[in-house]
């Protein structure tokens, strides 16, 4: 019942009510363990760097640990890629690009991109088991969805290769070069994805660095490149930290640079390539505010709320981190994202049942915890969830602030991990200006029953991305990326093409 | 929900109900989204066991043919006492959920075991009759020893927004019940939205029905997760407002234990411990039984099982 | 014989003609080295109060139906023609040929109506319904960027203006110009153009001075979303791509354009100060199993 709370007298004379009504999530039925195993994967003692096709080892000769946060164990070590290393990465691509891609039929360089889409569906299994390893994500996320949608997005791709004269009337498009593509640790493969699909779809080559503590899902996709037979140097594969990213974006051989990431790290890059004429798209932070009015769909509106900010651990961009609801209804829903947050499991990635992961590292949970606090100290109210966390690893139970200011830094900063800021508002425009007050633009969500209502905020909500009466929905047509300070350009869909290609008339 | 009407009961009391024209919005989409995340829980060893012999004690075995007979419905009864003896230790099944001609058959089977007598009432399946054939209907039933209703509502006045009507009726046919236990049947196959199900299942709640549930049977679809969903999540609202708890009986198109599993998760998630019972859950099948009883014995013996070895009813 | 009544060049912001406030004034010359007028040498607060004008007018000037800014872009292009013997006068004053000052005149008019019809085409054009794989109606428009902040071409004075304006605005955004440094006449003029055409104040704001001064102040206001610069400078344009960072603007140079070929115009300028937005919604489909077509 929405809206108006009445008491109702009817024959059956109904028990009063009172605040001790609550209902049982810690009792009864809980789930046995249900591990995926882990035997349906391998990987490596030691992973080199891909380069021109092949393993090569670091001129650095230096290699670092990647762990699995959930358990703190060493799960591989990984080549260091210096300077020298990016110069040869970088030049492996520029002759594969001069020499074979540019000029390959476009109906073969679909091909191979389909090719790949293949193979990872062959290896989906082992691919979402890596991925739950080495980044944290709960299986059930990196199984259904990770990597699903990473294939689904190069199959995507494939098919605009020989098509892009369609694509952009009265023009013709080029391929750029040598893409220079550095992604972050929340989406290792489904970046990866991302980022080399369209970027070979539109002819380019590729030098593409993971992020340091989920470096293996890309090297495994070196891997499938290579069954693929993809032509030596197309894609390049470089692992290491954030000197090894500076070294690729500095590069003078580079025209495109892509990166997804914070949006400090975006700006340092903005500045880095000025001067040059080096093509540059940037996919960066968010505070999306996810608005629920009084006449939404209140159950589907706090499982969009549920999935918004707790989806892999809140680590997206996009993830619905402010969130707006209309005071009306604010008690209720609330009420509701508390009985559903004690049903979500955090605990082990790669146990089917689990909900909520590990934190991708120590330094994202300290991040988290700092934020946690500060939040406390001005004031908000804080909730947490009282599930179990395993002794070892990195973990946050899911948290929700009540009581939470506009000028709260919980309502402002990203904080990129499983905890929400929760505002109330009384009108539209209120609710509109409010969630427009952010350097960020990335995403926003809005609940309402009312059509007309939905089409003013979807119009005047400024962000890249918006969810109507749903939440953190991401398909390869659908073009993602953001307003203002969240970046600039498209990935996914028609649009996602642009960024990799030169418009000639 | 706004209070709007103010009107005499037949009791003489004045009773007030929320105006049922502005029940909760349903998304279908989302519903779908999250009844299949249900589906991904995984479960294993001893949560496997428990849930199959939950499901097994909160099944309303039913027969509601036209060609139902005494000797028919007497196997039924044995079937739900001894499900299979070849597996000791087994709890029985909740009910017996029968037509009323054979209601005084089944209790008398059925004596002495404790499971319960339910019995279709007013003018099942499609509800077409006038309000004293159905009232008289149910009080055939409870004076044959039901110890459970299973009423229908009235789909065509439900359509055509008489909704005071509908309320009526289930007040009336409670009023009936006696002692018995009400379960309404909203027949959300022939209800068209998940909007109308939230609608009917308040209506009924308020009406002072102890169970809702989904189906006859009798139409397709009936019990679908999604629409359980809906219902659990009126159901819980309800409790949340005024501090009864109220059943829930999906009926029909349940007939394999990993399905029924799935339900017991979105109970298990939605309304917690206290409805894990089959005093407040039932299914409503007749071949999901079976199912379970193979998959407990696979359980127990570690060989997949064929149905030849477990009696039909 | 009659004194002539001189023409006080001011600027243009938020509809209003103020003077600068910073009371400095510079004195342009012709090719024959004639003083052309005394010019206001525009600062920095005139910047960062223009762009105020701007930012207040973005939120009107948006929500206007596409045909009525395409209406208003062509009265422009009427005002414009009415006025060509100024231009034309204005542009010899300021070194062109008659010739020459004609057919920038008459370009500069086409170009503000070829943009005129583009205001409530180019959505159709760059926007797309996807196919998602969900039960879902997801579709991407194209939406302004918000205040642009353009400094001229210090070439072609009009057209080089016109080219540049005329695509920002057409999509819904408000900007601030800065005229040709050495060429500020008709851009004043061409303030009175846009002062006549029922185009509200603040969605086009005209400075004068001088680029090596202000660029910076374009490149780095905060509440400015995009600037577009047209000269070779690689030292202006180094700046401002670094100054830029500090709130993600988008930048573009362009500064290999011929104003006058046919490369000088078309919907990609548009493009270069929109937005896509994608809007996702679910689609019931509950009747699914037995209905459909």
């Amino acid at each position: 019942m929405a809206t108006t709370k009445k008491p109702i007298r009817s024959k059956k004379a109904a028990v009063a009510k009172t605040n001790s009504i609550k209902l049982k999530f810690d009792t009864g039925w809980t789930y046995a363990p249900a591990p995926e195993s882990k035997s349906a994967a391998s990987i490596n003692k030691q992973y080199d760097l891909f380069i021109n096709g092949e393993w090569q080892k670091p001129e650095s000769r230096k290699y670092f640990d990647t762990i699995n946060p959930a358990t703190e164990e060493k799960l591989s070590e990984v080549a260091e890629a210096n300077a020298a290393d990016v110069n040869k990465a970088v030049a492996a691509a520029r002759t594969a690009y001069d020499k074979v891609w540019k000029k390959m039929p476009a109906t073969e360089r679909a091909k191979y991109i389909f090719r790949i889409a293949r193979i990872i569906q062959e290896k989906a299994r082992e691919l979402a088991i890596i991925e739950s390893l080495d980044g944290g994500k709960p299986i059930r996320e990196s199984r259904d969805f990770d990597v699903p949608t990473a294939a689904n997005h190069f199959f995507y791709y494939a098919g605009w290769a020989d098509k892009l004269e369609y694509a952009f009337p009265n023009r013709k498009a080029q391929p750029l070069g040598v893409a220079g593509q550095i992604i972050p640790w929340n989406f290792p493969l489904l970046m990866a994805a991302w980022k080399i699909a369209p970027a070979l779809a539109t002819g380019n080559t590729v030098v593409l660095k993971p992020a340091e503590t989920t470096p293996l899902t890309a090297l495994k996709l070196a891997e499938i490149i290579q069954e693929a037979d993809l032509p030596p140097g197309v894609v390049n594969i470089l692992t290491g930290a954030g000197a090894t990213g500076a070294a690729l974006v500095n590069h003078p051989d580079i025209n495109k640079i892509a990166f997804t990431g914070s949006t400090d790290v975006g700006k340092i890059i903005q500045r880095a390539v000025s001067g040059t004429n080096k093509r540059v798209t940037l996919e960066l932070g968010g505070k999306a505010a996810n608005i629920i009015f009084e006449d939404a769909p209140l159950d589907q509106a706090v499982e969009g709320v549920i999935n918004g900010i707790f989806f892999n651990q809140g680590h997206v961009c996009c993830a619905g981190s402010r969130l707006y609801v209309q005071e009306s209804v604010a008690k209720e829903v609330i009420r509701k994202l508390k009985d559903r947050m004690s049903s979500l499991l955090v605990g082990d990635p790669l146990d089917k049942n689990t909900d909520i992961g590990a934190i991708n590292s120590k330094q994202q949970l300290d991040t988290i915890l700092k934020y946690i606090s500060i939040g406390k100290k001005e004031g908000a109210e804080m909730y947490e969830s009282n599930c179990r966390l395993p002794n070892k690893g990195f973990f946050c139970r899911p948290t929700l602030f009540t009581n939470v200011a506009q000028s709260n830094r919980i309502a402002q900063e990203e904080i990129f991990g499983p905890v929400l800021s929760i505002l109330t508002f009384r009108t539209d425009d209120e609710v509109i200006e409010k969630a427009n007050n952010t350097p960020y633009g990335l995403s926003a969500g809005v609940w309402t029953d009312k059509g007309s209502k939905i089409f003013n905020l979807t119009k005047r909500l400024r962000a890249g991305v918006i969810w109507a009466n749903t939440f953190n929905k991401f398909d390869p047509g659908s073009p993602f990326g953001g307003y203002k300070e969240s970046g600039y350009g498209r990935e996914g869909g028609l649009h996602g093409l642009l960024p990799y290609i030169e418009l000639t008339s | 929900m706004p209070v709007t009407t103010d009107r005499k009961s037949k009791t003489g009391q004045l009773t007030s109900r929320p105006d049922f024209h502005s029940t909760p919005r349903i998304d279908q989409v989302g519903v779908e989204e999250r009844a299949s995340r249900f589906t991904k829980r995984s479960l294993k060893k001893d949560t496997k066991l428990n849930g199959l012999r939950l499901v097994l004690n909160m099944i309303d075995l039913t027969t509601l043919e036209g060609k139902d007979t005494e000797g028919k419905v007497k196997q039924l009864c044995y079937k739900a006492m001894h499900p299979h003896d070849a597996l000791p230790g087994l709890p029985t099944v909740a009910a017996v959920c029968v037509y009323p001609t054979m209601v005084r058959v089944a209790k008398k089977a059925l004596e002495g075991s404790g499971i319960k007598v339910a019995s279709v009432a007013t003018a099942f399946p499609s509800g077409q009759a006038p309000r004293d054939v159905k009232i008289r209907d149910t009080k055939y039933a409870v004076a044959n020893g039901a110890d459970e209703v299973d009423m229908v509502i009235s789909r065509g006045k439900f359509h055509a927004g008489e909704y005071n009507f509908v309320f009526d009726e289930i007040a009336a046919i409670k009023e009936a019940c006696g002692h018995a236990r009400l379960k309404v049947i909203l027949e959300t196959g022939e209800l068209g939205t998940f909007d109308k199900v939230r609608r009917a299942s308040d209506i009924a709640m308020h009406a002072g029905a102890d169970f809702i549930k989904t189906s006859t049977g009798k139409i397709q679809p009936a019990a679908t997760m999604p629409v359980t969903l809906v219902m659990l999540e009126a159901i819980r609202d309800f409790y949340y407002e005024t501090g009864k708890m109220i059943g829930m009986k999906p009926a029909g198109g349940i007939s394999k234990s990993k399905l029924a599993l799935h339900y017991l998760v979105m109970v298990n998630e939605v309304l917690g411990a206290d409805w894990l019972t089959n005093e407040w859950f039932r299914f409503g099948a007749s071949s999901l039984a079976n199912d379970v009883l193979m998959q407990l014995a696979k359980e127990a013996s570690g060989l997949y099982q064929a149905g030849n070895y477990f009696s039909a009813d | 014989m009659r004194l002539e009544v001189l023409k006080t060049y001011k600027i243009y912001i938020g509809g209003q003609f103020p003077r600068t406030e910073s009371g400095r004034y510079y004195s342009p010359l012709s090719k024959t080295g004639k003083k052309l007028a005394n010019v206001c040498l525009c600062s920095r607060k005139d910047f960062r109060d223009a762009v105020v004008a701007a930012r207040s007018a973005f939120a009107g000037w948006s929500n206007r139906a596409a045909f009525n800014r395409s209406q208003i872009l062509y009265r422009m292009a009427e005002m414009l023609e009415g006025r060509k013997a100024q231009f034309i006068d204005e542009l010899i004053l300021q070194g062109a040929t008659r010739a020459a000052a004609e057919k920038e005149v008459h370009l500069a008019t086409d170009r503000l109506i070829y943009y005129a019809g583009w205001c409530d085409k180019f959505q159709q054009l760059f926007s797309a319904v996807n196919p998602v794989a969900s039960s879902h109606f997801n579709f991407s428009a194209p939406e302004p960027t918000g205040v642009v902040a353009i400094i001229a071409p210090q070439g072609d004075a009009l057209l080089g203006l016109v080219s540049l304006i005329a695509p920002v605005i057409a999509g819904g955004n408000t900007c601030v110009v800065l005229a040709a440094a050495d060429k500020p006449l008709c851009a004043v003029t061409f303030a009175e153009v846009l002062n006549s055409s029922d185009l509200p104040g603040g969605v086009v704001n005209i400075l004068t001075g001088k680029p090596e001064e202000l660029a910076s102040w374009f490149a780095g206001h905060m509440d400015v979303n995009a600037t577009f610069y047209c000269e070779k400078d690689t030292d202006i344009q180094k700046m401002i791509r670094e100054k830029s960072a500090d709130n993600l603007k988008r930048i573009h140079f362009y500064d290999t354009i011929d104003w006058y070929s046919d490369k000088g115009q078309s919907p990609y300028f548009i493009m270069d100060a929109q937005e896509i937005k994608t809007t996702w919604h679910p689609v019931e489909n509950i009747a699914g199993a037995g209905g459909g077509y």
